[in-house]
């Protein structure tokens, strides 16, 4: 099994240029800048259906191709790689990050050509210490050795990476509100249209890229399509980082292929649950994906499986909800998360999910009503898709809404009893 | 508040050049708002009202835009801070892992509750939002480190290598 992402990785030993220039680390590059146009780089992706590996899945390509190109395109273009890492139970681009940077950074180089931007920022999570040490250390290593800077390799191409740490915001990793927190504002997500391909930062064609979508450029442009699509299980393209937390025996982060099904990395990689604990529900990919129970974890894990059983891909780093822990507060625990994180720009994420939030703290406490569930469910659908102005609720309001399916008993338990039963 | 906003700016020379530097990356100087408030914060520990007032003078922005980024940002503290900050993650895998058990024991250690600081100035304890780290949960951060795998007794070890 083929894992380019991750192969070259002795974890704790982050890969310096010398040891990048070894396993071919910028070849794809070289290939790139001097052997390849831009609309070729762009064609390229498209055709390989390499789908954003930060959680929302949209086609690489297909966003890179919204940028005017041309002599009439805007001269001034931007790329942005979005490492503003914060979805609760994602620990997947701080691997890539602090330990094969210029994977990375090879990556924004050959992306950024291909859509002929001078100038990339790095969005990085100001939480992330070690990421910011060591990439500012891989910038440092690739400007010397002249694959940054004015005339990349003698091919006439610039390009300065710039990296700007955060002050902290889950919402700062939608991309419109990430933008305007690069510009110095409040992170607030923007009206689309214009998308940011049109008008971006500071009002130019920007493209904004994960920090995992970004690590597989220079791979595909090196070894191909049908390798790309190969490395799959189910033709959607590639391989994925996997992770596991919660009561299993040993969490962690693997490279898989996309399409293996869920219950294998959970029962292969991450070693089974402890003992003691039985698994319930999984949340697949981060605070804003659906439960899937435990009857469906033979589910394939990529971008159109999940989805048939009523859940999302989203980050693929997986929570597993065990038997000992108050699925009631576990919702809570996630509705708190939004609540707080809700930039308040619009009224129903802004007063919804404190709402929420408040509703099932009273049923974890034993205050709760049957009537809170129906208010629950209406949530669920007032602040669900094209009520509200970003993606924030709606993500929300996807584990709520599986939770209040597969849950209903110990719903129910938790206001009939009038405590938590999980608590003594 | 009218007469500082006469005054000349009150940001040291070397917070000035670090704004500057940093405002290089962007091309006009407002941009640079959030890193500005960022390095104000990293010498001074907090960012005061007049500071708001200084950096506002200092980037050409009015006192209200630039106090309504920093109070947007959960890591810019606009009230005082003890010497050093104490981050407890507060998301599910570490909720699934006892962070509560955790928090209980290091509240009861320090005398004091999220949002406080000790009466010495020695710790303020806030909670943070899934740190990245789930496979190693219950994390922290205490300042600009991160520590994974959390018990009571490292806990202990680590508290008092911070005065």
């Amino acid at each position: 099994m083929e894992r380019p992402l991750t192969e070259h990785i002795t974890p704790g030993t982050t890969l310096t240029l010398k040891d990048s220039l070894k396993v071919g680390g910028y070849d794809g590059v070289r290939k790139a800048l001097k052997e390849m146009a831009p609309a070729e780089i762009v064609n390229l992706v498209k055709t390989s259906n390499l789908l954003g590996r930060g959680g929302a899945g949209f086609p690489t390509g297909l966003k890179w191709s919204f940028v005017p190109m041309g002599p009439d395109a805007p001269k001034t273009k931007y790329l942005i790689c979005n490492a503003d890492e914060m979805e609760p139970g994602t620990f997947k681009d701080r691997y890539l990050m602090e330990n094969n940077p210029h994977q990375l950074i090879a990556g924004m180089i050959i992306t950024a050509y291909a859509i002929q931007a001078e100038k990339a920022y790095i969005f990085l999570r100001w939480a992330y210490k070690k990421s910011e040490a060591v990439l500012r250390n891989a910038l440092a290593e690739a400007y010397a050795a002249g694959y940054l800077g004015k005339n990349i390799l003698g091919t006439g191409f610039n390009l300065d990476i710039y990296i700007h740490t955060s002050a902290g915001r889950y919402i700062c990793g939608e991309e419109t509100a990430l933008i305007n927190s690069l510009e110095g504002k409040r992170g607030i997500p923007r009206a689309k249209p214009p998308f940011p391909a049109v008008s971006g930062l500071f009002g130019k064609p920007t493209v904004v890229n994960n920090v995992e979508t970004l690590s597989w450029i220079s791979h595909i442009v090196e070894k191909g399509i049908d390798w790309f699509k190969a490395l799959s299980l189910t033709g959607e393209g590639g391989t994925k980082l996997m992770g596991v937390s919660g009561r299993v025996k040993l969490p962690g982060l693997w490279e898989l292929p996309l399409g293996i099904p869920m219950r294998e990395v959970i029962e292969n990689y991450a070693g089974g649950m402890s003992d003691g604990y039985r698994l319930r529900a999984v949340i697949p990919g981060g605070a804003s994906t659906d439960f899937v129970p435990v009857d469906q974890i033979d589910v394939k894990m990529d971008y159109k499986s999940l989805p048939a059983i009523g859940s999302r891909l989203g980050t693929a780093t997986m929570i597993i909800l065990d038997d000992k822990t108050c699925p009631v507060a576990f919702l809570h625990n996630i509705e708190r998360f939004f609540a707080i994180e809700s930039c308040g720009w619009c009224t129903p994420c802004r007063e919804g999910l404190p709402w929420v939030q408040k509703i099932l703290l009273a049923i974890e406490d034993g205050k709760g009503k049957v009537e809170d569930l129906d208010i629950l469910t209406h949530h669920t659908h007032y602040l669900g898709p094209g009520n509200t102005f970003c993606a924030h609720a709606p993500g929300a309001m996807e584990p709520l809404q599986s939770g209040l399916k597969y849950f209903h008993e110990d719903f129910m338990r938790h206001i009939n009893e009038k405590h938590c039963p999980w608590k003594n | 508040m009218t007469d500082k906003l006469k005054n000349e700016t009150m940001l040291t020379d070397h917070e000035k050049e670090e704004i500057l530097e940093e405002s290089k990356a962007y091309p006009y100087l407002k941009a640079v708002c959030v890193d500005a408030l960022k390095i104000v914060q990293h010498h001074r520990g907090w960012v005061s009202d007049d500071s708001i007032i200084d950096i506002a003078g200092f980037l050409q922005m009015s006192v209200h835009e630039v106090d309504s980024v920093a109070t947007f940002y959960s890591r810019i503290y606009r009230q005082p801070v003890g010497r050093n900050m104490i981050l407890i993650c507060d998301s599910m895998s570490c909720m699934i892992m006892g962070y509560e058990k955790l928090y209980d024991y290091i509240s009861e250690k320090l005398g004091i509750r999220f949002g406080g600081t000790t009466t010495d100035g020695r710790f303020t304890l806030l909670p943070i939002s899934c740190l990245g780290d789930c496979h190693k949960a219950p994390s922290m951060m205490i300042n600009n480190e991160l520590f994974s795998l959390l018990t009571k007794e490292l806990i202990d070890e680590l508290l008092i290598k911070y005065e």
